[in-house]
């Protein structure tokens, strides 16, 4: 540092110098830090891995750009009112541990999605709304999805998965069948259920802990 | 918990200590030759003379009687007229091509976001086919606009602002040209991976890797002819656009390269990382290309230096170090670790220093003298969008607030504020670089000024609607999620007339946009009116010298 002695001119070193410090220390801040702080964390015993099926769909919930408008990230309920809308509690990083890439988003024109496995449990219903959200939900401006169907005049052929819609959204002699990219999609949402509990169980050697605090069924 | 402790430490003591530092060196005019390197960007005898190519003859004298009617400045040595039309000359063909291709990314980008706009209201429109789908085209826009027309008018701008700065030839534009036709290749490969259904999933962050390839080497290769020409550097001192795009041309590839690194990033590490990126991309890219352009172009316009050359320093230095660590405030309540969240906002917070540096050097060197805006094509549009720069920053400061941040995240009204900072800021201040710096890239004149008055009101109407609409509907949508007696659909339904209003603003934008790109389109077949004199540098008020290009080895 040259303060007092001779002028402080601003050249290439000093330049490139000063903004490859000041780039290391945000890298190391959000991206270098929280990897070496994440990386060994062991799933919860409660998190099941993705299955073969799961992860198409969760290909093809990234492919259609769900994330834009969903959410899975509830908040606490000391922050919003997630959890009175059945959203579920606000989850740990150690939820994620298999979400790579991450979906955690940033939009809820639609809402959180972290459990809705766990919310709406029906394959017929995920499908019926894939094909027309409004068949379900009057008012939503989510976009219907034909291209995950197929509509054909006549009979479905065995193995494939018809879509039942409200009545007044079926057309007579016509079937709607779900392609795999729908059925893969539905796998996964089903699967997004995060309702365990967050908290690790109290250790039991501790015996002053398991005193003060019972150790509670998981 | 030590831990988290000693890390809030640590930034918060060397926060504090980098301020005391600045303030101390300030006061002690350490930092630059103060007045004197402000009018670095003047020729010798120029101060005092505006300069504004893109104005018409009747509105350059009215500039020059609105700025300095008495100005003797007229009288730049023939040597000095010779140095600038070759320094501008050396980067016309890059900077041409640059700009070229960014306007019809923008173009492009201007219509998939209508689309996706107009879907937002209309989610039965245009679903047949999956290319289109919202969740497509949305991401398609933002790639577009971010990679395409902003990043390639930032580099065309950036290219064109090193050999003036520098009062010497730029060196090595064919590396430039090469990386631009990478990033372009880049830019198309992306867009196509995110319509067939290939993206990453990130947001920012959608191109997949391979890609991603061509746009390092490209965004690195563009930075070629900055580091080249500062080595024939005829300037003692460099000016402070320098240091911003010099700063950007380093920061973007390391930016993009870490980010994008195939399956070394995994779950809410990668939100943080996401988010890390996705805020750099904004603060250390774009930021400081549009800057760079505003130091250059107020003044210049004007003719009279910036208003305190020493504070830029502050600006730049505290721009580059808070603005770095403010990503964590996308994760607010998220599942990430409250140190880190915090650090962010208090960084956020702290982004009102280089802002306050930032504007009152912009604002205060226009202060007084807005007639001229009245004049200038070009110091409309970026005396606006330094304005905007100025809101963007003080309403990003508070987004960052949890009390504020618990009603904006998650909702429109982020999407309104990221369109002040890239459309208000940014592009505002694209649109009045390219207009001062493509006639002296074509040497000819913007044919009909009336299509520059029409593209500035309707995007200025335009964006307008937009912000104001969204803003207002986000807002609500915010309070109404957030009050649990409220049902969720409900937070939906009362956002649709403002989402139809943005698509009204959108609508007015785009078509601001084509008028934009056809007049460029015109300019570039040479089409319209010849007019003598604004195309070439004559010196301000004579005006009526020949144009023609200048011998090479004439002499005066």
């Amino acid at each position: 540092m040259s303060f007092g002695v001779g002028k402080f001119e601003m050249d290439e070193l000093r330049i490139i110098v000063g903004t490859m410090v000041i780039l290391s220390g945000a890298t190391a801040l959000l991206v270098v830090i929280p990897y070496l702080l994440l990386k060994d964390e062991p799933p919860p015993p409660g998190l099941k891995p993705y299955t073969a099926l799961q992860l198409q769909g969760r290909q093809v919930y990234i492919a259609n750009g769900c994330v834009y408008c969903h959410s899975q990230q509830p908040r606490d309920i000391a922050q919003a009112p997630d959890a009175t809308r059945g959203w579920g509690r606000a989850p740990v990083s150690a939820d994620y541990a298999y979400d790579t890439p991450h979906l955690l988003g940033t939009m809820r024109t639609g809402p959180d999605l972290l459990n809705i496995g766990a919310r709406q449990p029906s394959a017929d219903w995920q499908l019926g709304h894939l094909y027309q959200p409004r068949a379900y939900t009057p008012g939503s401006i989510m976009p219907a999805y034909p291209y995950l169907f197929e509509v054909r005049d006549g009979a479905a052929l065995p193995g494939e998965k018809v879509v039942n819609l409200p009545p007044q959204w079926a057309k007579p002699g016509q079937v709607v069948v779900a392609r795999p990219e729908a059925l893969a999609l539905v796998d996964y949402l089903l699967s997004l259920d995060r309702t365990y509990p967050a908290l690790k169980p109290l250790p039991v050697a501790e015996p002053s802990a398991a005193a003060v605090t019972p150790k509670e069924g998981s | 918990m030590d831990f988290t402790v000693g890390v809030l430490l640590v930034t918060f003591i060397l926060s504090v200590l980098a301020l005391f530092v600045f303030i101390a060196s300030m006061s002690k005019g350490l930092f630059g030759g103060g007045g004197a390197a402000a009018v670095q960007i003047f020729d010798a005898n120029e101060l005092g003379a505006v300069e504004d190519p893109a104005a018409t003859q009747a509105q350059r004298s009215n500039l020059q009687q609105a700025m300095d009617p008495d100005s003797s400045a007229d009288q730049q040595s023939r040597q000095e007229v010779i140095t600038r039309l070759r320094v501008d000359q050396s980067s016309s063909l890059v900077v041409g091509v640059c700009l070229t291709l960014s306007v019809i990314w923008l173009v492009l980008a201007s219509l998939a976001g209508l689309i996706a706009s107009f879907k937002l209201h209309l989610p039965d429109w245009w679903v047949a086919q999956e290319w289109v789908t919202f969740g497509r085209i949305r991401p398609i826009h933002l790639n577009l606009v971010a990679y395409g027309w902003c990043s390639m008018a930032g580099i065309g701008v950036a290219l064109w602002l090193i050999p003036r700065l520098l009062k010497t030839e730029l060196v090595g534009a064919r590396y430039a040209l090469l990386g631009g036709a990478l990033w372009t290749g880049g830019v198309i490969a992306g867009t196509i991976a995110i319509a067939t259904g290939h993206s990453d999933g990130l947001e920012w962050l959608e191109y997949p890797w391979q890609a991603d390839i061509p746009m390092v080497i490209g965004g690195a290769l563009v930075g070629f002819p900055l580091w080249l020409t500062l080595l024939r550097r005829k300037v003692k001192h460099l000016y402070v656009s320098v240091w911003y795009i010099g700063a950007a041309l380093l920061w973007f590839p390391i930016l993009f390269l870490i980010a994008n690194w195939p399956d070394l990033h995994f779950g809410v590490q990668q939100a943080t990382m996401n988010w890390w990126y996705g805020h750099n991309v904004l603060g250390l890219w774009f930021t400081p290309l549009g800057l760079a352009a505003a130091y250059y172009f107020i003044p210049k316009v004007l003719g009279k230096p910036i208003y305190s050359y020493n504070l830029s320093l502050l600006g730049f230095w505290s721009l580059a170090f808070f603005y770095s660590q403010v990503g964590g405030h996308h994760l607010i309540g998220g599942p990430v670790p409250s140190w880190l969240i915090t650090i962010s906002i208090v960084q956020s917070v702290m982004m009102v220093v280089p802002v306050a540096a930032v504007a009152i050097n912009q604002h205060l060197t226009v202060l007084g003298n807005f007639r001229a805006l009245l004049y200038s094509p070009t110091l409309r549009f970026i005396v606006l969008g330094a304005m905007m720069y100025t809101a963007a920053s003080v309403q990003g400061s508070l987004q960052a607030l949890r009390v504020v941040n618990d009603v904006t995240h998650f909702t429109h009204y982020t999407v309104a504020h990221a369109h002040l900072g890239l459309y208000g800021f940014f592009t505002m201040v694209m649109f009045g670089s390219m207009y001062f710096i493509m006639p002296r890239v074509m040497k000819w004149e913007w044919p009909f000024p009336w299509m520059i008055s029409l593209h500035f009101w309707l995007v200025v109407g335009g964006f307008a609607i937009y912000f104001i609409a969204l803003s207002f509907g986000g807002w609500y949508q915010g309070l109404a999620m957030l009050d649990k007696d409220v049902p969720f659909m409900q937070s939906v339904a009362l956002t649709l007339p403002y989402l139809e209003a943005r698509s009204v603003g959108g609508t007015l934008m785009t078509l601001g946009h084509l008028v934009f790109a056809a007049h460029f389109v015109m300019m570039g077949w040479k089409f319209g009116p010849k007019r003598l004199g604004a195309a070439l540098l004559a010196s301000p008020r004579s005006g009526t010298r020949k144009p023609g290009p200048m011998p090479a080895g004439s002499t005066p």
